[in-house]
């Protein structure tokens, strides 16, 4: 155990004193599942390495909202030169804050419903969807309607939009079908609703485990099941009202702006060498140019008939009453 | 009698100890109120309605959760008591130590395996109720999750107390012919009644603060503890100042708790002879070991489900790749350095707070309690109730313009670990350092052994065993530890826990639940060796 500890607080020290490369470095905050060894990261590491000749450091959080509050608690003096990895649920939120600078040029970029922004730019989008066990459930909800009215014996597992970014979306998504009505079908729906849990990963647990024939998640889940695990049981419902879209973004900061490398990395990005990486690691869809063909199993997808969307001021004005909405129906 | 004439230097060590666990809560709070100060209006317009139900609902979950622990505790410790040796015993008090290495939501879904609509039983209860299985979702499922938590937690650290009951008295019990009800009265009830504020606080404090649990197995918002409200005003409002302030709301009621309880116990005063009797002399009757037996095979039962189901589960996982693989081997060591690391450093300071709150009340001789000795008593274990988010969101702020505050992470780790541990560490150590203490003052004073010596000399040998128990426990909760490290980034702490999680968070399941496996594997063979360490002392 003593030479463990000791080679271990060597290790520390070293990797503490020993100063980095004289390359050029670049710093990027982005969230945790992005950085995984089986997540873009890597690839990306590399791809863009060799094109600039310098260093990527990687900088994780647990996930997006973790990593605007990181960069808020640092403030201007954040070390990041570009964050990776906010929704559009947090850009008005990022902001607000004054930390962030606009991006420079960049190539085309291709979400539904377009995008303009001065600040941010887009990597990939997903749909929320209602995923469902073909084993279990053999006539899933074709609508956000019949999802509410449906038979309550039928359970889903959702999230919580105080504490996870799915659950957000489903709240989003409900309130952008029903409006003022969105109440009143909670009060319906909470009959069919297993349980709420704080994350996507112990929603998604129980629906795999069976417990719940029906989960929130991505239309881009099953493509896991495909790719990865050859497997055809969990599909998506496609829902005739349209499905909530979710646009994850890239942003400069201020200090970032100063670092030639920080507009480099936000061109490429929208590009191959960075969108090809995305589909089967990150499991979303590209938002920028690819050079190879999607994986077949993605045009197997279920393809929203209608976006729907709220810009980000209206989240950002409304997503406090809208929770407190969602609690005041769902805690009774 | 004055016993200690001049300042006693385990006091010293007990402020010490105090001091360092002030200044981590302190300043975290520091951190945050600073950041937060500009604007309070979000920190009062909070205290609603809403609030004072998500209040209520924490403290009265706690409070069943907490009698529904330690009542049948009481119980299962004593017949484990009754009967010192029977084959199986050590593998199943190794197996009551698992569960606190376990993240919560590998106990949850091992619990659902069994208990959930989909569970192995639900075709059973579903028949008995007519129709089909609801789960356990709702107020059931919370209290189910934490009665498998703090029953066995609880059930070991009674055994603890009574472990000190000196082998005269049952040698004197059993000469005297003593029946079980005498017996329990006389000898058993003392120990434990001692030992039952301290435990049942620890318990009210791990339930008061349950998050993962109170949602997933909640059944929605209904189940909504303070600590949820704390994560969500520092996560997604930002609002530093209303994290201050329920946490401060949390500690209030623990507050409260814990005074109720301290009237439940007594400091009842222990034997001051030496013991002379070499082994127990117990004489249990027939019915009563048939009793005793079925209470302990039905704890074991309802502890071990649960586990058998995430062995099940993880067997199914491509162990030899998972073990093969760098990422899992590296988070394994660095799990098991820092988690050593905090073990360490908590029994240390554990065992300084003991000596101190022992030095104070032999120094107080009948007079009420001073505000010293009760923050060395009970006072360390309020750190439980301080959520690791407030901690860690506190520290970064005040350590991030000192330097790079991921670097730092490893230390911070440890520390908060660390401190969060000693609670437990501090119940399992007390009753025998007390006892021991109660046995060996006066010849301490009378020979003038002190300090170190006193140390190595006198206490060692009695807290030997003790002493391992609650290192293993606090290694084992720092194995199984998630909120500081979520904080703190995974770039520089990658810990099995974390890796677990982000696996899940990938849908890589079947690897989750094999490195929950290897998670629950590692806490067993910690307790075995600590049990075998343990043994030698008293050999």
């Amino acid at each position: 155990m003593r030479t463990v500890l000791l080679s271990f607080l060597a290790a520390t020290t070293l990797a503490l004193i020993v100063p980095a490369s004289a390359k050029e470095k670049l710093t990027v905050y982005t969230y945790e599942s992005f950085t995984a060894e089986w997540g873009p990261g890597p690839q990306v590491k590399k791809n863009f390495e060799a094109e600039c000749g310098c260093e990527v450091d990687f900088v994780s959080v647990a996930d997006g909202v973790a990593l605007l509050n990181r960069v808020k608690l640092e403030g201007a003096s954040t070390k990041a030169d570009v964050v990776l990895g906010l929704d559009t649920n947090l850009t008005a939120e990022a902001k607000a804050t004054g930390l962030f600078a606009p991006h420079g040029v960049v190539g085309e970029t291709n979400v539904p419903g377009g995008w303009s922004d001065d600040i941010f730019v887009p990597y990939d989008y997903g749909y929320f969807a209602v995923i469902y066990d073909t084993e279990k459930l053999k006539a899933p909800p074709k609508s956000l309607k019949e999802l509410v009215e449906g038979d309550p014996e039928q359970k889903i597992a959702i999230q919580d939009p105080r504490t996870s970014t799915p659950g957000l979306g489903l709240l989003l998504w409900v309130k952008s079908v029903y409006g003022d009505k969105a109440g009143e079908a909670w009060a319906k729906l909470k009959g069919r609703v297993l349980t709420v849990t704080p994350g996507w990963s112990e929603a998604y647990g129980l629906f795999t485990k069976g417990e719940a024939p029906m989960v929130l998640s991505y239309t881009t889940s099953p493509a896991y099941h495909m790719v990865a695990e050859s497997s055809e049981r969990y599909q998506a419902a496609a829902f005739d009202e349209g499905h909530y879209l979710q646009i994850e973004v890239a942003g400069i900061t201020t200090s970032g702006a100063k670092n030639p490398l920080s507009e480099k990395f936000v061109a490429f990005m929208t590009g191959p060498g960075f969108q090809d990486v995305i589909p089967e690691t990150n499991w979303m869809f590209p938002a920028g140019k690819t050079d190879k063909p999607l994986n077949p199993a993605f045009d197997r997808l279920v393809k929203p008939t209608k976006t729907l969307l709220f810009s980000p001021e209206e989240v950002a004005q409304n997503r406090k009453a809208w929770v407190d909405e969602w609690l005041g129906v769902m805690s009774k | 009698m004055r016993l200690t004439r001049r300042s006693d230097p385990r006091i010293a060590a007990g402020v010490v100890a105090l001091a360092a666990i002030a200044l981590l809560i302190g300043g975290a709070c520091v951190g945050l109120v600073a950041e937060g100060a500009r604007d309070l209006s979000g920190a009062v317009a909070a205290f609603d309605g809403y609030l004072l139900r998500v209040a209520r609902f924490t403290l009265w979950q706690a409070i069943l959760s907490t009698l529904l622990s330690v009542l049948p505790a009481l119980f299962v410790a004593r017949a484990l008591a009754r009967h010192p040796r029977f084959f199986g015993r050590d593998l199943i008090l190794q197996l009551f130590a698992v569960p606190l290495a376990l993240p919560a939501i590998v106990a949850a879904l091992g619990l659902l395996a069994l208990y959930g609509r989909a569970g192995y039983f639900a075709d059973f209860l579903g028949g008995l109720g007519g129709g089909r299985w609801p789960g356990i979702y709702g107020l059931s499922g919370i209290l189910v999750a934490h009665v498998f938590f703090n029953l066995p937690l609880a059930t070991r650290l009674f055994l603890e107390a009574l472990q000190t009951v000196p082998a005269d008295q049952w040698r004197l019990a059993s000469q005297l012919g003593m029946g079980v009800r005498p017996a329990f009265r006389l000898i058993e009830w003392p120990v434990l009644r001692q030992a039952l504020p301290g435990i049942a606080g620890l318990v009210f404090m791990l339930c008061i603060t349950s998050f993962t649990i109170v949602l997933t197995l909640g059944g929605g918002p209904r189940g909504t503890t303070l600590e949820v409200a704390i994560y969500q005003a520092l996560r997604f409002d930002f609002d530093p100042i209303l994290a201050v302030a329920l946490t401060l709301l949390q500690i209030a009621l623990t507050l409260a708790v814990v005074l109720v309880l301290t009237r439940l116990g007594a400091n009842t005063v222990g034997d001051a002879n030496l013991s002379v009797a070499t082994r127990r002399y117990l004489s249990v009757a027939k019915g009563e070991a048939a009793f005793n037996a079925a209470l302990i095979a039905l704890s074991l039962l309802f502890v071990a489900g649960p586990m058998v189901a995430t062995v099940a589960a993880g067997v199914q996982a491509d162990l030899t790749r998972l073990v093969g693989e760098g990422a899992v081997r590296r988070a394994g060591l660095t799990s098991l350095v820092l988690a050593f690391m905090s073990a360490v450093l908590s029994t240390a300071l554990s065992l300084s707070l003991i000596m101190a709150r022992r030095a104070l009340a032999l120094k107080r001789s009948g007079q009420g309690r001073t505000l010293l000795e009760y923050a060395t008593d009970t006072g360390a274990g309020f750190v439980l109730v301080v959520p690791p988010i407030v901690i860690g969101a506190g520290w970064f702020i005040l350590l991030r313009h000192v330097g790079d505050v991921f670097a730092l992470a490893p230390v911070m780790v440890v520390t908060v670990n660390a401190v969060m541990a000693m609670p437990f560490a501090i119940r399992a150590l007390r009753p025998a350092y007390d006892a021991a203490s109660e046995r060996h003052e006066r010849l301490c004073a009378l020979l003038g052994i002190s300090g170190w010596n006193r140390l190595k000399l006198i206490d060692w040998p009695p807290v030997r065993r003790p002493l391992a128990t609650a290192f293993a426990f606090a290694m084992a909760l720092s194995l199984g530890d998630l909120g500081v490290i979520a904080l703190f980034g995974s770039d520089s702490v990658q810990t099995l826990p974390y890796l677990l999680l982000s696996r899940m968070g990938s849908y890589r399941t079947e690897d989750a639940a094999g490195l929950a496996l290897i998670l629950g594997a590692l806490c067993l063979a910690l307790m075995f060796v600590a049990a075998r360490f343990g043994k030698d002392a008293s050999a």
